[in-house]
């Protein structure tokens, strides 16, 4: 039994926000729970039994649902709780990858004489989240990371899964396609046309029927996860190669100078976190989803990394103005930014010129935000618009 | 029109006009090069609407007209002619072009089409070309070349009764030359924003002529927003860049220092180049003063390391301080002097660095300043 279990594991709390809700509140214990009054965030266990989705609109779920509770948001409250959660991860190993705020991938390789076997890891470790943090969660033991996740997904909810390495293939075979990474909606009816319907059925095909089925990328990462190939391991303290923020819009039209003003409040968001983090990025990228779903991207590379509010406001600007022919005839729905490209080491400062600096102001501004709160002080053209809801988030 | 003319006058009139040539113009004449004839000479001439460029050459001339042909295309046929008399001729809707045995025939686009070139602006003054030359060279380096910061991409001309100042920076580091000229009116005050790249290949490439270059800059009236230079047969007038917000950029020198040293240029260029060897693109190198003389070292904890060590007088307390490898050897090799002097506030405000002669004086004129890259370790 002693190399039978793989040291992967994936840990993932189950309906995170909604759990937060039904521990903190138990009146809510037990009942079906709904976080979010507009779009779903979040449903309990009850909710989802009755059909609720995440990102449903909240009418069509009250319908599926009608004794759900809904709650509003309490974003403070997840980020505590995500934060005390992670806290017991990395109590448990030092080789902590998360994935989201609700969600991590835990190496416990060479932890096994002086914790025992990752199966009691993960046993303990479902238990220290249970009593110090009050929330379930779910873990998947397996040699892979794709496995684990695999796992904690069948083992849902509140329960742990060990795959043993001589079952891999066993386990995976039976599950149906959809639960491989990368295989959506679309996939999922290729692959039906074709009568695939489980992993097993899909590792048959072998790779080159795959790829000229799939496509190159997708054909080969679907072969390789069907046989359990998966080379990745725990990556800790990875840097994000990004930062972003957006904000879903309600249909109708947009004047330019709203979405100038949204597009200013996330450039703040987004070149404050940047400076919290000691961050600075080359790449804005401006995110849109038009009212037909489709989505596009407009990006820009500045001649150097910055994180000073106004020169990323500037290019977020510029490639605002060359999307609103596109946005005036597709109707937007959804607008985000990204600073990609970005660098960490080392930062140039630029000389201290007295006026068009800013920096000065940046390093103000943020230092009141730190102190009362992201709403103590916004920009004119935001007042009384309201920011959208900031969502939770892994610290940078 | 049609007239003979020598093979290197030719080639040298029209690989200078077609220099400034855009690459991709916005419309087709654009990309020619004029040539007209009259009174026995030849006029070459381009323009971009930002930048023209004209020489005057020494021509038998047959017959008077213009003719309009791709600037590119005669830049590298007159390029590679042979050494021997160029006869052009104007023939219906082409260009005929005939050197010793070799014979071209090149389309031409309809001269009428063609904008005018500006005026030349009234003349300021006048200045050796060739220190006119260097001193700019020194200053175009520390420009900056992002475009959506158009202030920056400009060299700051700011010109006082005799004295001429010319300042340009990329925002992390700025560089000052000062020296004299000969105004037309002794009280002139008058300032410029003179695109960088612009300013520098024009008086790098009047500056070998010798003799003087004449600035022509309007103040007011006329040929506002337009400064014009001109040497012998050549002249060129560039659009100014808006500089009225432009920051009041001497300030940022500091007032006093706390540290100073001086170290070789050549020996410092080259450690720097050779430890700068281990650091990426954003990293620094390290400079760390001493009574001993100076360390410079790259490299993180992780990757490759390099350190050196040379000599260095120093006085003040011992001090490291990082700084882009690039831009200190721009300043470095900019000083055109033996030695060089830092001058330092501490180790996060902008440091100076000046020429100095063998005995460690300072020469006054120019000046680098450079903003130092914070470093945790």
């Amino acid at each position: 039994m002693f190399v039978s279990e793989g040291t992967i594991l994936h840990a993932d709390l189950d309906a995170f926000y909604a759990s937060v809700e039904q521990r903190d509140d138990p009146r809510l214990r037990g009942r079906p729970v709904i976080v979010g009054g507009g779009v779903v965030l979040a449903a309990s266990y009850e909710a989802k039994a009755a059909g609720v989705r995440t990102a449903m609109g909240g009418r069509a779920a009250r319908r599926l649902c009608p004794d759900a509770i809904v709650v509003e948001p309490r974003m403070s409250a997840y980020t505590r709780a995500s934060r005390a959660v992670f806290e017991v991860f990395r109590q448990t190993t030092p080789e902590v990858e998360g994935l989201s705020i609700d969600e991590a991938f835990l190496d416990v390789s060479g932890l096994r004489r002086i914790a025992g076997p990752p199966s009691e890891i993960a046993a303990g470790l479902r238990r220290e989240v249970r009593e110090r943090v009050g929330l379930p969660i779910t873990v998947g033991v397996a040699r892979t990371k794709f496995l684990a996740k695999v796992a904690s997904g069948v083992a849902k909810p509140d329960g742990l899964l060990v795959v043993p390495t001589e079952k891999e293939l066993q386990f995976l075979h039976p599950l149906p396609v959809e639960r491989l990474w990368g295989v959506g909606p679309v996939t999922a009816a290729k692959l039906r046309d074709r009568r695939i319907f489980t992993v097993g059925q899909l590792a048959g095909l072998g790779e080159a029927t795959l790829v000229s089925l799939l496509g190159q990328g997708a054909g080969r990462h679907l072969d390789a996860l069907a046989h359990n190939r998966d080379p990745r391991s725990v990556q800790t303290g990875r840097r994000r190669g990004s930062m972003g923020a957006q904000r879903a819009l309600g249909r109708g039209p947009r004047t330019p100078a709203a979405l100038d003003a949204m597009l200013a409040g996330l450039v703040d968001r987004v070149a404050r976190r940047m400076r919290a983090a000691g961050r600075t990025g080359r790449t804005m990228v401006l995110r849109m989803r038009f009212t037909d779903f489709t989505r596009a991207t407009r990006s820009h590379t500045l001649a150097r990394a910055t994180s000073h509010t106004q020169t990323l406001l500037d290019a977020a600007r510029r490639l605002l103005a060359t999307a609103l022919p596109m946005i005036e005839e597709r109707g937007i729905t959804l607008i985000g930014i990204s600073v990609g490209n970005l660098d960490d080491r080392y930062v140039q400062p630029a000389l201290p010129f007295a006026e068009q600096d800013g920096v000065a102001l940046d390093a103000a501004v943020d230092a009141v935000r730190d102190r009362f709160g992201s709403a103590a002080i916004t920009r004119g053209v935001l007042v009384g618009h309201g920011q959208g809801l900031e969502m939770p988030m892994l610290p940078d | 029109m049609k007239f003979r003319v020598e093979r290197d006058a030719l080639a040298d009139a029209v690989a200078w006009t077609a220099k400034s040539l855009p690459s991709r113009p916005s419309v087709p004449v654009l990309a020619g090069v004029m040539l007209r004839v009259s009174d026995g000479s030849l006029e070459v001439s381009g323009f971009d609407y930002e930048v023209s460029s004209q020489v005057t050459v020494e021509i038998q001339g047959d017959a008077d007209g213009a003719a309009l042909v791709s600037g590119r295309l005669l830049a590298e046929i007159t390029k590679a002619l042979p050494g021997k008399p160029v006869d052009i001729a104007a023939v219906g809707a082409h260009l005929e072009l005939v050197c010793g045995s070799a014979r071209f025939t090149l389309p031409t686009m309809p001269v009428e089409d063609y904008p005018s070139l500006p005026a030349m602006p009234a003349s300021a003054g006048t200045i050796d070309a060739a220190a006119f030359a260097t001193a700019v060279a020194q200053v175009a380096i520390a420009a900056g070349r992002d475009e959506t910061l158009p202030m920056m991409t400009g060299v700051r001309v700011e010109l006082s009764g005799s004295n001429i100042a010319l300042l340009a920076t990329d925002r992390y580091r700025l560089a000052m030359r000062e020296l004299e000229w000969r105004p037309e009116d002794p009280e002139i005050s008058l300032n410029a924003l003179v695109p960088a790249r612009t300013l520098n290949d024009t008086a790098k490439t009047l500056g070998p002529l010798g003799g003087d270059v004449t600035m022509a800059l309007a103040h007011g009236g006329a040929g506002e927003g337009m400064i014009g230079f001109s040497a012998g047969t050549r002249r060129t007038t560039s659009r100014l860049l808006d500089g009225a917000n432009y920051p009041p950029v001497r300030s940022l020198f500091p007032a006093s220092h706390n540290a100073e040293a001086r170290v070789s240029v050549p020996a410092l260029v080259e450690v720097v180049r050779r430890v700068a060897l281990v650091a990426e693109r954003t990293t620094p190198v390290l400079l760390s003063f001493g009574p001993d003389g100076l360390v410079v070292e790259a490299g993180g904890s992780e990757e490759a390391r390099a350190s050196e060590a040379m000599e260095a007088t120093f006085s003040g307390e011992p001090l490291t301080i990082g700084f882009n490898p690039q831009y200190l050897i721009d300043g470095l090799q900019n000083l055109l002097a033996p030695t060089a002097v830092l001058s330092f506030v501490d180790a996060f405000k902008p440091a100076v660095i000046s020429p100095a002669a063998d005995d460690g004086e300072i020469v006054s004129g120019y000046r680098y300043l450079i903003m130092p890259i914070r470093v945790t370790r």
